[in-house]
């Protein structure tokens, strides 16, 4: 078989292979026992618990989480605005990057809090070294804040009613400390070892092979890419991200880094079956996510490697796949398989320009981003499933003629509210900020904002708002979007709205569902872990997805296509 | 004869008052109520303004008659949609109607008194000045001019006017069967009667209040439901909204009937339309099966049951035990214990006593028991025992075995050892064991059985199919319980019941978070009615107990429990599977509409023209066709409901996904596909 279809099938197998015992450990942190860290962190957190006088045992109800949640959120919002405009003056600058300008700090802010990672800026030359640690510091905090919303949302399902569930504190300092510390740690060292740069040095020079003299970006990177990976943000040192060499130079940190954007998500899936006991449960959420990734895996993967006939047209090779945009030391069905494993999940980080994939693989690319929920961000995947699982119970469960009911709680009308809002979100602020773009350039078509015309254009902001909307943060690229700022505003507000209003939905659903009545279940009961109900689940996502987007899929890359 | 309960779906004159009231109901005050038909409504106006637009001289919009076409069909969605909740409407009407019917003025024979003492004057006002207090006479051949309870005297009464049973009922003063209902007629004696409801209030005006009021009222589960609708159509307004700047953005025009066409199209009309005729006809079906629900979420409740419990007598068993065997003690000869059995039980008025002169009446005829000069010595409770002192000075004596056994060795007598053991067995067999003896001496057991209705265990492993446990209720100790339950396959049963266990046990089973039914017609049942989650208690019952219920049954037929559940089901169901038809549909009406609004600019977009429809116009009306007759046809779905099938709740979703599911995406491809070839031959 061809090497480049085997090595992505290995690189599938383990992460499925690595997720499951993850998916122990991550139960086990939740659920409060003991593990193999305490020894190290235990007295640390306790000490800070302490002179922050929080108490990591009083457990709260659904509300005081969220405003937890969103006080840490906006406490540290404004810590970083405060840091990246004054970076200039600060310590660890030793290329004297200039400090951000207001606009481009709250950007910046907003997309690194919200874990979208969508950056205006440019690494080498945007943010000093300090910024760089700041933006790392924000990479733990948005990946732990969704996480603890997850384990909200896990202690909520159990199979009791309860008003108080745990406590937010515990939940985020022990998904920062016991799960994405450690992972990250690991695959630091492994590209630390492979060559990434993490050091505090300023730029190298370098005498190249035609004699030129080049300036060559350094910093504490292997850290940063990591994080980057683990915790689903996608924002790169560099801002080639993960195509830059130093960010990825090889086939094994590619297979590394790979491994570390989806494991956590996947690892959750199994973490709350082994969670609540209901492995079955697990296995039907792992069903339906795996299926529908496979489903955009399979067609990317055969489209870029069968090239792109445009260029074939022109006479060039085709043989290694469709190249344009991609890297040699990486090959187009690692590059393709890349591609949706980072907007699957949210994480954002390429190591190929989306921008010049075929199109159908572009439109499988910014599905994966528009349901957002097969696996989906670290955290808040399994909270966007959670909504489609809502609509799913509802529908089916009246098919079975009893009111709907999910593990145990009956699905009423103030969830069913919640849960609409949450899902038509996400159509409305991709679809109106599409919208609202396409009329902008109907009425000034001299605007330098699309560096192609037609639908190729179109598919360019369509896959920014997505992009943004999903909490993903890579682009299309081929958008001029770095120095207009009609798309700082209107994507920093989209990835604002899309990042915290799909996090207080579902907590909230939990939340409601917890105190309610406990059913038990009888043989009339719609069983949640069935192959019938994954396939309602599955179908639910397929329709309401295919049927908010097919007006816009059609005249981008579909139109594309069938232009050829 | 049972009152004709099926009405066929469109009667004449039920349609030409539906007819009526489709068009009534275009008013938006009233159609506001239903957020999918109100949007349809604003697109059917809108399109209005643009047929008149074009006659002003507007080029952009295309002709006049394929706008105006499509406003009529857009206008025939909302009105099919009205009609089905005015079909569903006039039926539920209808059925009121003729219960309305009994309540004509009848007139009353008020008992006149002075206080609290009753004066023998009788005087004849009109049913409708009745006061709730105020004592009535009737006899043979009157009407009951109210509802109220006996408060003297028995009478038998016929009830078909409520029931569409023809068999008169006993109704007597005191005890658990002692409530009249306005409108049905005394067939014999005379009964003196207390009205227990003010005019406007009795039992059948709330009836047909809540018959005529169903749609007034939404449930909990059709607010989920609305809410849900409501989102879907909010997507699709965000779709058709957002697509007009896409389309100026590929330089591709789209006329606003394209736009109105689409997003009526994509809305969930289906379900949106027929959704309020669900609702209605589930309380019309549960009429249909003269059950009487109070309130619309009953019979929503009632698909959801957990636990019913049912009263043993009259449910599982058939009315009252029989004896079914004679046993002869040792040396005792079988005709002379059976003669001797028969004689003994001629004084025992109770249904036990005349079964066993029933079943001693197939050995030995009639006549032979000559009980001239005899004493008959009548059953009564303190005693247990009922017997004859013949002329010969024999003593028989029947009765419970302990009562006889006293007797026999109180006087000296021994009591058999297979006479002991024959008694152990057949209560450990569910039976009752009676004990016959001649002059104090044991001479043979006779055995009583409960009868077991044919056909309960089947209707028992249903309801388990459906996950719904059933619990017998029965006064008989736990051996016996036991042996019934288990003979007739009821999953739980409470033995030796006292009206407070029904209740505990119904606290213990909500406590789990059950929900639970139960049926009762005492008043000393209707705390347990009260507790229950579903109520049903019998029309014969008291007024307590029907107050307490949240169903009446007016068959008095304890098996109706069943009958409940599953119309509970089907409501559900029917709302779940036409919901599902309806988005389901949308991927076909997207493949038909989608290519025709792009077509003509990006003749790329041809290829998503998979249908092969005739041109851009005949698909856009073959959709909204397609999507306006799907309502009427489906009109009778939606008042029949969808068929429960208990085959446990995957299969059940399997089934019904295939078939509302897959059908959902099918079938529109072949009607669109049909409805554009016939459109094709026309232009």
């Amino acid at each position: 078989m061809n090497t480049e279809i085997t090595g992505v099938i290995l690189m599938f197998i383990a992460t499925i292979a690595l997720a499951i015992p993850f998916g122990k450990y991550i139960a086990k942190v939740y659920a409060g026992e003991r593990t193999f860290l305490d020894p190290v962190f235990n007295r640390v957190e306790k000490f800070f618990f302490r002179i922050s006088r929080i108490d990591p045992n009083k457990e709260m109800n659904w509300k005081q989480h969220l405003v937890t949640l969103l006080t840490i959120n906006l406490i540290w919002f404004l810590f970083g605005m405060l840091m990246l405009m004054n970076q200039r003056w600060l310590p660890l600058n030793p290329d004297g990057n200039p400090s951000m300008t207001p606009d481009c700090a709250f950007n910046t802010t907003v997309s690194f809090v919200s874990n979208t990672n969508l950056q205006h800026y440019s690494g080498e030359t945007g943010v000093s070294y300090l910024g760089q640690l700041i933006l790392q510091l924000f990479q733990f905090i948005s990946a732990g804040t969704g996480m603890a919303a997850v384990a909200v949302v896990f202690c909520a399902l159990k199979e009791r009613t309860a008003d108080k569930l745990g406590n937010f504190y515990n939940f985020f300092i022990k998904s920062c400390t016991r799960i994405l510390l450690p992972i990250s740690f690991v695959v630091a060292i492994i590209l630390v070892f492979n060559g990434t740069p993490m050091t505090f040095k300023g730029k190298d020079t370098i005498i190249s092979l035609q004699g030129d003299t080049v300036h060559v970006s350094r910093g504490p990177a292997a850290s940063m890419i990591a994080i980057k990976q683990v915790g689903t943000n996608g924002g790169g040192f560099y801002g080639a991200n993960s195509a830059h060499p130093l960010e990825n130079p090889t086939y094994l940190t590619n297979v590394v880094e790979n491994i570390s954007i989806i494991l956590i998500s996947i690892a959750l899936v199994f973490a709350l079956g082994f969670y609540l006991k209901r492995k079955k449960l697990a296995l039907m959420i792992f069903g339906v996510m795996i299926i529908g990734v496979l489903i955009f895996l399979i067609p990317t993967i055969i489209q870029e490697m069968k090239g792109n006939s445009a260029i074939a047209k022109m006479g060039i090779d085709q043989t290694a796949g469709s190249m344009e945009g991609k890297e040699v030391r990486l090959g187009s069905a690692a590059s393709a398989y890349w591609s949706i494993i980072t907007t699957v999940t949210s994480n954002g980080s390429v190591n190929a320009m989306h921008d010049s994939f075929t199109p159908l693989s572009g439109m499988f690319i910014m599905l994966g981003m528009m349901i957002n929920s097969f696996f989906g961000g670290v955290g808040v995947g399994f909270l966007n499933f959670y909504i489609f699982i809502i609509i799913a119970v509802f529908i089916s469960g009246l098919m079975v003629g009893r009111t709907p009911e999910f593990l145990g709680k009956k699905v009423e009308a103030r969830e069913m509210k919640i849960a609409m809002i949450i899902f038509l979100l996400h159509p409305l602020l991709i679809l109106s900020g599409t919208a609202l773009s396409s009329y902008v350039i109907h009425i000034h078509p001299g605007l330098p904002w699309l560096n192609n015309p037609g639908y190729h254009g179109f598919s360019e902001m369509l896959y920014e708002y997505t992009s943004s909307s999903a909490n993903n943060g890579s682009g299309f690229e081929g958008l001029g979007d770095t120095p207009s700022v009609f798309w700082n505003i209107t994507c920093g507000f989209v990835m604002l709205v899309s990042r915290f209003l799909p996090i207080i939905g579902p907590v909230a659903i939990a939340g409601l569902l917890a105190k309610k009545k406990y059913i038990p279940e009888s043989a009339g009961t719609l069983k949640a872990d069935t192959v019938t109900f994954g396939i309602m689940v599955f179908a639910v996502i397929a329709i309401l997805v295919a049927l908010s987007f097919f007006t816009a899929l059609a005249l981008g890359p579909i139109a594309e296509y069938f232009s050829k | 004869m049972k009152r004709q309960r099926k009405t066929p779906l469109f009667q004449g004159d039920l349609v030409k008052e539906a007819l009526k009231q489709s068009f009534v109901k275009l008013d938006p005050r009233i159609l506001y109520r239903n957020p999918v038909m109100f949007t349809v409504e604003i697109g059917t106006f809108i399109m209005l303004l643009v047929c008149l637009w074009i006659l002003k001289g507007d080029h952009l919009q295309g002709s006049f008659a394929y706008n105006f076409f499509i406003f009529i069909i857009l206008l025939l969605t909302v009105l099919f949609a009205n009609f089905a909740e005015a079909l569903a409407e006039a039926r539920g009407k209808a059925q009121a109607n003729s219960l309305r019917k009994t309540r004509e003025e009848t007139p009353a024979k008020l008992i006149q008194s002075f206080g609290e003492i009753m004066l023998k004057e009788i005087k004849i006002v009109s049913s409708s000045l009745l006061k709730k207090g105020d004592i009535f006479f009737c006899e043979t051949g009157d009407i009951v001019p109210a509802d109220g309870e006996i408060i003297e005297g028995i009478a038998t009464i016929d009830e078909s006017a409520i029931t569409g049973e023809s068999a008169p009922v006993i109704r007597e003063a005191g005890g658990d069967k002692s409530s009249v209902t306005g409108g049905t007629r005394v067939l014999s004696d005379k009964i003196k009667v207390k009205v227990t409801a003010k005019p406007g209030e009795s039992f059948l005006d709330k009836m047909i209040a809540m018959v005529e009021n169903a749609t007034r009222q939404k449930t909990p589960n059709e607010i989920a439901l609305t809410i849900l609708l409501a989102g879907f159509t909010l997507i699709f307004i965000i779709v058709c909204v957002t697509l007009q700047p896409f389309s100026l953005y590929a330089h591709t025009p789209i006329p606003i009937a394209a736009f109105i066409s689409l997003f009526v199209c994509l809305i969930p009309t289906t379900i949106g339309g027929l959704l309020s005729a669900i609702g209605i006809a589930g309380m019309d079906r549960a009429l249909r099966a003269n059950v009487i629900a109070k309130s619309g979420k009953a019979v929503e409740t009632a698909g959801d049951l957990d636990t019913i419990l049912l009263d043993k007598t009259g449910t599982i068993t058939i009315g009252n035990r029989k004896a079914t065997n004679f046993y002869p003690a040792a040396g005792v000869n079988e005709n002379d214990l059976i003669k001797a059995c028969a004689l003994s039980s001629l004084a025992d008025e109770t249904p036990e006593g005349k079964s066993i002169v029933e079943l001693s009446g197939k050995n030995i005829p009639i006549n032979m028991l000559s009980t001239e000069g005899a004493t008959l010595i009548k059953f009564s409770a303190e005693t247990r025992t009922s017997g004859v002192n013949l002329q010969n000075g024999i003593q028989l004596r029947k009765g419970a075995a302990d009562a006889i056994k006293r007797l026999s060795v109180d006087a000296g007598n021994p009591f058999p050892e297979e006479i002991q053991k024959k008694v152990e067995e057949i209560s450990s067999n569910g039976g009752t064991p009676l004990v016959v003896s001649e002059n104090k001496k044991i001479i043979g057991v006779i055995e009583l059985q409960d009868i077991i209705k044919p056909g309960i265990w089947e209707r028992f492993e249903r309801l388990r199919k459906m996950g719904v446990k059933t619990v017998m209720v029965t006064g008989d100790n736990p051996l016996t319980a036991k042996y019934i339950a288990e003979k007739a396959g009821v999953d739980d049963f409470i033995a030796e019941a006292k009206p407070e266990d029904k209740l505990e046990y119904i606290r213990k089973e909500q406590q789990k978070g059950k929900l639970v039914a139960m049926m009762g017609d005492g008043t000393n049942d209707a705390p347990a009615l009260a507790q229950a989650d579903v109520g049903v208690a019998m029309n014969s019952g008291t007024a307590a107990a029907k107050e307490a219920g949240n169903m009446v049954d007016l068959d008095n037929d304890p098996t109706k429990l069943i009958e409940v559940v599953e119309i509970g089901k089907q409501l559900l169901m029917t709302r779940g599977t036409l919901t599902t038809f309806s988005i389901a549909n949308d991927v076909a009406k997207y493949f038909a509409i989608v290519p025709a609004l792009f077509m003509v600019s990006i003749p790329a977009l041809a290829s998503l023209n998979i249908m092969h429809l005739y041109s851009p116009q005949s698909a856009i009306l073959s959709a909204i066709i397609f999507n306006a007759i799907i309502i009427p046809l489906l009109i009778p779905l939606a008042l029949k409901g969808v068929a429960y099938k208990p085959i446990g709740a995957s299969a059940l979703l399997r089934r019904n996904l295939s078939i509302y599911g897959l059908g959902g995406i099918i079938l529109p491809f072949i009607g669109i596909k049909l409805i554009d070839l016939i459109i094709s031959t026309i232009i």
